[in-house]
């Protein structure tokens, strides 16, 4: 049983993450601080019922999660597809060049990535199914393990490996098209002898 | 182990998912073979660029909003002297 006067000690340092989560999610900041608000009060009533020692963070986005699903999820009802038959693993990767190109020391192609615009970095998160979303968040951004995320999401943990597999190969997919789309490719260093 | 097969666990194995003796195979077949080793660098290396590009500030009104929400900010009303 813990103790309510400890919450916010507890729990306010979690607080940008969740932020951040709430906005990939809604996709929109006033929405997003509602989420977040309305987050920590429920999270805030129903402390007396966390156990202590157990994984606050994971109970917290598991509260976020909840939310969202039950308030602003009705909210569109846009269906979520997305193709992915001919996006395979390494997608990104392959398209710049690697597993053709070996030995180099490091990976020029995570430069290229590295200069896609915060914005558009978002913008592809935020452009994945919803369900897939929530899961490669959880798993990427937070780092959660396939066991708590089953929990956080309340699915069994085949489906979390089937969830973060298809949203990250969605979200290499749109990386792709934007570092095609504005030809970024990998630096071809001068010096290749030796 | 072969190329196609490590490949097929990449994200388990990066995501620290798998039993030590899958983990072992994998990380014996990396250590042979260059590309592969590559791609699941790389792999890592867009997870980081992913999180650091996804970070966020929260709105200090919010901060407040939430503090006031959860009584830790009554002094924030002016009239209670």
């Amino acid at each position: 049983m813990a103790d309510p006067a400890g919450f916010a000690e507890q729990a306010m340092p979690y607080m940008s993450a969740l932020y951040a989560a709430a906005l990939r999610m809604t996709r929109n900041p006033s929405d997003a601080e509602d989420l977040v608000q309305e987050t920590f009060l429920r999270a805030y009533r129903g402390f007396e019922g966390f156990h202590e020692g157990t994984n606050l963070k994971a109970w917290l986005y598991k509260i976020l999660t909840n939310t969202f699903i039950n308030q602003y999820r009705a909210k569109k009802r846009r269906p979520d597809q997305v193709d992915l038959d001919d996006v395979e693993d390494f997608y990104i990767f392959r398209r710049l060049g690697g597993l053709e190109a070996a030995e180099a020391a490091r990976t020029p192609e995570a430069e290229v990535m590295e200069g896609i615009p915060d914005s558009e970095v978002k913008e592809a998160l935020e452009s994945i199914p919803e369900q897939f979303r929530m899961a490669v968040i959880l798993a990427d951004v937070e780092g959660f393990s396939y066991k708590e995320i089953a929990e956080i999401l309340d699915v069994p943990i085949g489906t979390v490996m089937s969830r973060i597999h298809r949203g990250r190969r969605a979200l290499q997919k749109k990386l792709w098209d934007y570092a095609e789309r504005n030809n970024l490719r990998p630096r071809v260093e001068s010096a290749t002898g030796g | 182990m072969d190329c196609e097969h490590a490949h097929l666990r990449v994200y388990e194995y990066l995501d620290g998912e798998l039993t030590v003796w899958k983990r072992q195979a994998i990380t014996r077949h990396l250590d042979e073979c260059p590309p592969c080793a590559q791609g699941f660098t790389f792999e890592i290396d867009l997870r980081r660029v992913i999180v650091s590009k996804c970070h966020e500030d929260v709105p200090s009104e919010l901060k407040i909003r939430i503090a006031v929400a959860l009584g830790i900010a009554e002094q924030a009303d002016p009239a209670s002297e």
